[in-house]
C-alpha cells in the first residue's frame, strides 16, 4: 500500500504535491479519494486558487478598455498571462499566443479561419485514427463548407501512428496536417516532430493538437517547429474555459478573424471596419481574465515541480500500474504503444468498462469509463468503450495499489 | 453505496445468460436503442400475436445493468398486450427513476431486482435503454398498423 519509503527514494515527492491540492483531501463514498481522471479534468493547486482567488478580490475589471487604475492592473494580469503562455510553450512572441476556452476552440479558430479562406475543393487535411473528436468534427465541418477532403492516417494494434503510410497520404495537396501530440484514449505519444518534417517537406502546415500532452513534459513549440499548437488551462492544473492557440505570427498575421466584436477592431464604421493587431484580432469579446491569470499560476505551478522530473515520475507510475493491472485476470489493455504518457486504458473480460467506472467509485476510485470522445478508436479495436485510468502529478504509488484492489473488487463482484 | 444493491444476483446471472438473446426470425418489427454517452447498443425484435407480443428477442453490447435489464425485460412483456406492457414500463420507470418511490410489489416479479438502480443515477439510462428501444418499435409497429 503506501510507500513511503519508495517515494522517500524518488526525487519527485507526490506526497508532498498531494497537499498542494485541497479537493484530494475528501472521501467519496467513505473511501480517500483516489483521483485517476487526469486526462478528463486535472484539479487545482492552491497556488492556482489563490491566484484567482487574488485577482477577483483586488484586480478585476474589463482589459484594454480603461484608463482607471483597475482596468490597467486587469490589462496587466491579463497580457502578463499571455507572456507566461509564451515562455511555457517558448514561441517567439506573445503576439503568437491567443486566448481561447480550451482546445477545441483553438482548432475551431484555424479551421474557419485559416481553413474557411485558404482551402478549397481538391485540397486535402490530414489527420490520424487516434483522434479525439475535437480533431475529427472541425475538419469534416470544414470539408463540408469548402468542398476540400479529410485524410485519415491509420493506426496499429499497438495503437500507434506509424509513420510509412502517414507519409503515404501526404501529397502536393495536403495543406494541412492536424495531429494529436498524445492520444486522449491510449495514451500514445505521436511522433509529432518527424510528422512535423515530412508534413513541411511536402508543402504542408501542422497542427498539434496538445490537449494532453502539455502536462506531462516540456513542450517547446519552435524545437518542434509545428504551425499551430493547441492546448487546455484545466489539462495542466489550472481553471477550465481558458485555453491557449499558439499560432506562428506570419500565419496568424495572413488569417482573417474569427470572430467579429469588440477588442479585436481597431477602428469600426458603417462603411468599414479595421481590425486590430496579433493577438487581440483573434479575442472578440470580454476574454476569461481570472481564467488566463489561473492558467498563468498553473504554468509557474508546474515549471516549480520541474516538468522532467515529474514525467519521469508519471512514467514510473504509468509502468507500474500496467505491470500491475497486467497480471490480474481478464484484463486487456488497449494502447501498447512503446511511448506512451501517463494514461492506461483498459477493459476487463465479462464486466464492461461502466460497470468497471461504478465498482471503482463505490472504492473511492475515480476512472473514466466511455469512449472517450475518440470514437473511431474504439470501433477500431471493436469495442464499444474502455476503462481508462489517468495519471498526474499528484498521484502515488498508493494510488496505483488502490486502483489494483479496487478491480480486484470488480473481479469478485463479477466472477 | 452497497454495490451489492445495484448487482444483485438476478442482475449479474442474467447478465452472464441472457435470456432471448439473438436475432428473432421473421419478426414484425425491431427498433435499436443507443446511448451515445456510453456506447450501448441494443436492437429489439418483436413477434405480434394480435395485439399480445407472442415473441421478442434482443440483441446488444451494453453493460450488466444494460444487459441484464434487457433480458429481465423480455421475460417480463412475453405475452402481455400493449396495454399490459404500457402500464409495467410506468411502474419499471417509476422504481428506476423516483427516489421516493415506494418499494416494488411482489407484482414486478423478477424486475424487481433493478430497484437498486435508483441509488446510482448515473446508470438508470443503461436500465432504461432497453425500455426506450421497446417502446419505439410498439410505436413502429402503430405506425405501420396506422398506414395500412
Amino acid at each position: 500500500m503506501a510507500t513511503p519509503l519508495a517515494s522517500a527514494s524518488r526525487s519527485f515527492d507526490a506526497e508532498r504535491v498531494r497537499r498542494d491540492f485541497p479537493i484530494l483531501a475528501q472521501h467519496v463514498n467513505g473511501r480517500p479519494l483516489v483521483y485517476l481522471d487526469n486526462a478528463a479534468s486535472g484539479q487545482r493547486p492552491l497556488a492556482v486558487l489563490r491566484a484567482v482567488e487574488h485577482y477577483e478580490t483586488h484586480t478585476h475589471a474589463n482589459v484594454h478598455r480603461g484608463v482607471h487604475a483597475l482596468s490597467q492592473a486587469a490589462t496587466d494580469a491579463f497580457e502578463g498571462a499571455r507572456e507566461r503562455a509564451r515562455r511555457f510553450i517558448n514561441a517567439r512572441s506573445s503576439r503568437e499566443i491567443v486566448f481561447v476556452r480550451g482546445t477545441t476552440e483553438g482548432i475551431n479558430l484555424v479551421a474557419q479561419s485559416f481553413g474557411r479562406s485558404r482551402l478549397g475543393k481538391g485540397d486535402e487535411i490530414l489527420i490520424s485514427a487516434l483522434e479525439h473528436h475535437a480533431n475529427i468534427v472541425p475538419w469534416q465541418m470544414l470539408c463540408e463548407q469548402t468542398g476540400c477532403t479529410l485524410k485519415v492516417a491509420p493506426i496499429n494494434r499497438r495503437g500507434e501512428v506509424e509513420l510509412e503510410p502517414l507519409l503515404g497520404l501526404l501529397t502536393g495537396r495536403t495543406r494541412l496536417v492536424a495531429v494529436a501530440h498524445v492520444s486522449n484514449a491510449l495514451g500514445t505519444v505521436v511522433p509529432v516532430e518527424r510528422i512535423v518534417q515530412a508534413a513541411h517537406s511536402c508543402g504542408a502546415l501542422v497542427l498539434i493538437d496538445g490537449a494532453q500532452a502539455v502536462a506531462h513534459s516540456p513542450i517547446d513549440v519552435r524545437a518542434l517547429g509545428c504551425d499551430f499548437y493547441a492546448f487546455s488551462g484545466h489539462k495542466l492544473y489550472g481553471p477550465t474555459g481558458v485555453g491557449v492557440l499558439y499560432g506562428r505570427e506570419e500565419l496568424l498575421e495572413e488569417m482573417p478573424p474569427w470572430q467579429g466584436g469588440g477588442e479585436m477592431i481597431r477602428t469600426v464604421s458603417f462603411e468599414r471596419t479595421t481590425y486590430n493587431e496579433l493577438p487581440w484580432k483573434f479575442e472578440a469579446g470580454t476574454p476569461n481574465i481570472s481564467g488566463a491569470v489561473g492558467l498563468a499560476a498553473a504554468m509557474d505551478y508546474l515549471e516549480s515541480l520541474g516538468l522532467e522530473a515529474l514525467a519521469a515520475h508519471e512514467r514510473h507510475l504509468l509502468a507500474q500500474a500496467t505491470a500491475a493491472i497486467e497480471r490480474l485476470p481478464g484484463i486487456e489493455i488497449i494502447g501498447t504503444a512503446a511511448h506512451k504518457a501517463a494514461v492506461l486504458s483498459f477493459t476487463m473480460r465479462g464486466c464492461h468498462p461502466h460497470d468497471l467506472g461504478t465498482i471503482l467509485d463505490s472504492q473511492g476510485v475515480a476512472i473514466r469509463t466511455g469512449h472517450h470522445c475518440a470514437m473511431p478508436v474504439m470501433t477500431f479495436f471493436d469495442i464499444p468503450a474502455t476503462a481508462r485510468a489517468s495519471f498526474g502529478c499528484y498521484n502515488t504509488e498508493a494510488d496505483v495499489a488502490a486502483l489494483v484492489a479496487a478491480l480486484e473488487k470488480a473481479r469478485e463482484v463479477f466472477g | 453505496m452497497d454495490l451489492k444493491d445495484l448487482y444483485r444476483d438476478v442482475i449479474l446471472d442474467h447478465n452472464r445468460q441472457p435470456r432471448n438473446f439473438g436475432a428473432l426470425t421473421d419478426p414484425d418489427t425491431h427498433a435499436e436503442g443507443h446511448n451515445p454517452l456510453c456506447g450501448d447498443r441494443l436492437t429489439v425484435w418483436l413477434r405480434f400475436d394480435g395485439d399480445r407480443i407472442a415473441d421478442i428477442r434482443f440483441e446488444g453490447k451494453g453493460c450488466a445493468i444494460s444487459t441484464a435489464s434487457a433480458s429481465l425485460m423480455t421475460e417480463a412483456v412475453k405475452g402481455k398486450d400493449k396495454a399490459a406492457i404500457r402500464e409495467l414500463y410506468d411502474r419499471i420507470h417509476a422504481v428506476l427513476t423516483q427516489p421516493d418511490a415506494a418499494p416494488p410489489d411482489a407484482s414486478l416479479g423478477k424486475l424487481a431486482a433493478l430497484a437498486g438502480v435508483r441509488e446510482f443515477p448515473a446508470r438508470v439510462k443503461c436500465a432504461t435503454l432497453c425500455w426506450h428501444t421497446l417502446n419505439a418499435a410498439l410505436e413502429r409497429s402503430a405506425d405501420a398498423v396506422s398506414t395500412e
